[in-house]
């Protein structure tokens, strides 16, 4: 207990980024057990717009929904969303990335001009554009998404590959009769995939805010669904006259990234073996 | 089954060229000579010695010899087959028959893999055990080379240098190969472990019935081991023939120059050091003629306009100089 409080203590990154993103994995895996209403079904027009109370603890909205719960259950979409499309996103790129740094040559020039095609669209509108063409929906925010952000890990894949390929275990399975693909995959992947796993934690908050973003553009999850994005859109119009139906959204936002964000930080310090952390 | 007294490989005329990029408003491209016409052979349990100074070339010979680099030209036979296209760099028969141990016993393992997939996939891949007996076929590699058999659930970090390199030996037995081709082989470890691994090598060797080429810039390790020796200046064999002949009787200058610097283990021996002026020439611009004229105390007008050709002072011992010394 003693070592594992220094060693976190080190870490403070990890620690709270870890602290956070568990928070809001079992959020959203107890999403039934925990919210004290149905976040739809439970519309009461009573009660709208109440502002944060014992019976309410976040308040309601204009529909006289639950904030609470509809926070409660927009973390299970938002999640979702950020590790599914994180996924394909490190799937895409690692398959390019791995690829284009092993075999080098025109493949190389292409993968990595498409990568910078694709670096240099910001990807809010790359995103607009394939929602655009698929019709809004949570499927098709995950396509969307998912073709979006796997540049990054392509070009991380990329150079960690350029720098272990040339490490002589690598040519002592091409001596050994190893194919190529089990070159690939089974000496090279695994030596690089501590930055990947750093670049996926990211990229998962960066996936979030996409998701909340197209979803307060109305092109995301549709209503009623809770969304944290949708609901600050809805919430747009009464800003002033009842804060809490866009603040608790707003803050719910805030801490998945930052959590996702600290994660990834504290993961790089303690795979980066030149980290000063490990040293002490 | 061959005759004890044919060669098992054969390299004939083997050049390694790598280009050099080309500037913008160069017209015409260059080449690094890594590899320029060497041609040796090596018989079934015979280990062949190759020195030289960094940069001559010796490292790409065993890579070009195992396929690893594409050859420019030059014919490779081995055990029979012709390996001199650059297409049979996938055959699997070579493979197995053919395996390299690295200088470096730190990356030439994988820190991701336990022992026993870095010694048992390999055999598993050529089909020389099943997943079921892998662990056993390895205990038994790892026994083989002084290692403890239940080394095997270990990862490479666990090890010591000397221990890694004696698993890299294990690995590279795993597919019981015909050759060996050692790239500095030792160099990477200490003095007292190198003997060990030089003699766990002609241990092995001796039981096996293996051929190896031993890699070398250490004159003493390759005199310990090594049956013939050749001497390799900037991509050319100067001198080759038996171990006794070349430390003996050497008649090269740069053979000479390098013997005269092996230390002597004795401070009262006085020896007479031959020490060489200047560097290596670069081996994208090679002197014409002798490419060791420029260092040579011995060269002639001769030496600077035409490359010598290899004689036969003494029957198996080839040297490529116009002012054979007398031994």
């Amino acid at each position: 207990m003693k070592a594992l409080y220094r060693y976190f203590r080190k870490r403070i990154n990890l620690f709270l980024g870890g602290v956070l993103v568990l928070f809001f994995i079992s959020v959203a895996v107890f999403a039934p057990v925990i919210s004290p209403y149905h976040p739809v079904d439970d519309a009461n027009l009573m009660v709208s717009e109440q502002p944060p109370d014992t019976e309410f603890w976040f308040g309601t909205d204009s529909q006289g929904r639950d904030i609470l719960s509809r926070v409660i259950y927009g973390s299970r979409i938002s999640l979702s969303i950020g590790l599914v499309t994180q996924l394909i996103n490190t799937f895409i790129g690692v398959i390019l990335g791995v690829t284009a740094g092993f075999f080098g040559r025109w493949w190389d020039d292409l993968i990595m001009g498409f990568t910078n095609i694709m670096l240099s669209i910001p990807s809010l509108v790359f995103a607009l554009a394939i929602m655009a063409v698929l019709g809004p929906g949570l499927v098709n925010v995950f396509i969307a998404l998912g073709l979006t952000n796997w540049a990054y890990t392509c070009r991380i894949a990329r150079s960690q590959v350029l720098s272990v390929k040339s490490i002589e275990y690598v040519r002592a399975a091409k001596a050994l009769g190893y194919g190529q693909t089990r070159i690939m995959f089974e000496q090279i992947l695994p030596n690089i995939l501590g930055p990947i796993l750093v670049i996926s934690t990211l990229g998962i908050a960066y996936a979030i805010l996409l998701e909340a973003s197209l979803s307060f553009l109305g092109l995301g999850t549709q209503p009623p669904n809770p969304s944290w994005g949708g609901m600050l859109a809805n919430a747009r119009e009464q800003f002033f006259t009842a804060y809490w139906i866009s603040i608790f959204p707003g803050i719910a936002i805030f801490l998945t990234v930052l959590g996702f964000n600290l994660l990834g930080d504290g993961l790089r310090d303690v795979l980066d073996p030149h980290s000063v952390l490990n040293n002490k | 089954m061959a005759d004890q007294n044919d060669p098992l490989l054969t390299i004939d005329d083997l050049k390694v060229y790598f280009p050099v990029s080309k500037s913008l408003f160069q017209r015409e491209q260059q080449f690094v000579y890594a590899v320029d016409g060497i041609s040796f052979s090596v018989k079934k349990g015979e280990t062949l010695g190759i020195v030289g100074e960094s940069g001559c070339g010796k490292t790409t010979v065993g890579l070009a010899i195992l396929k690893l680099i594409d050859a420019t030209s030059g014919k490779i036979h081995f055990n029979g087959e012709d390996y001199s296209d650059n297409k049979t760099a996938n055959s699997a028969k070579l493979r197995e028959e053919m395996q390299l141990i690295f200088q470096d016993p730190y990356s030439s393992l994988n820190p991701r893999m336990s022992i026993n997939r870095i010694i048992g996939d390999p055999m598993e891949i050529h089909g020389f055990c099943s997943k079921k007996d892998k662990v056993a076929k390895v205990a038994e590699l790892l026994k083989k080379v002084g290692l403890q058999p239940e080394y095997g659930n270990r990862y490479p970090h666990e090890f010591s240098g000397g221990q890694r390199q004696r698993i890299g030996i294990a690995r590279a037995l795993a597919l019981n190969p015909l050759l060996i081709v050692g790239d500095e082989p030792v160099s990477a470890l200490d003095v007292s472990i190198q003997a060990q691994t030089i003699n766990l090598l002609m241990d092995i060797q001796e039981e096996l019935n293996l051929s190896m080429i031993i890699i070398s810039h250490d004159l003493a390790v390759i005199e310990h081991i090594c049956d013939k020796i050749a001497v390799m200046y900037l991509g050319k064999i100067v001198e080759m023939g038996t171990c006794e002949e070349i430390y003996n009787h050497p008649r090269h200058p740069y053979t000479q120059a390098l013997l005269s610097a092996v230390p002597i283990p004795d401070p009262k021996k006085q020896h007479k050091r031959i020490l060489l002026t200047g560097d290596v020439p670069s081996p994208i611009n090679r002197p014409t003629g002798c490419h060791f004229s420029p260092r040579c105390v011995y060269a002639t007008e001769e030496c600077f306009s035409t490359y010598p050709d290899a004689t036969e002072p003494v029957p198996g011992h080839q040297v490529c100089c116009h002012n054979l010394l007398s031994a």
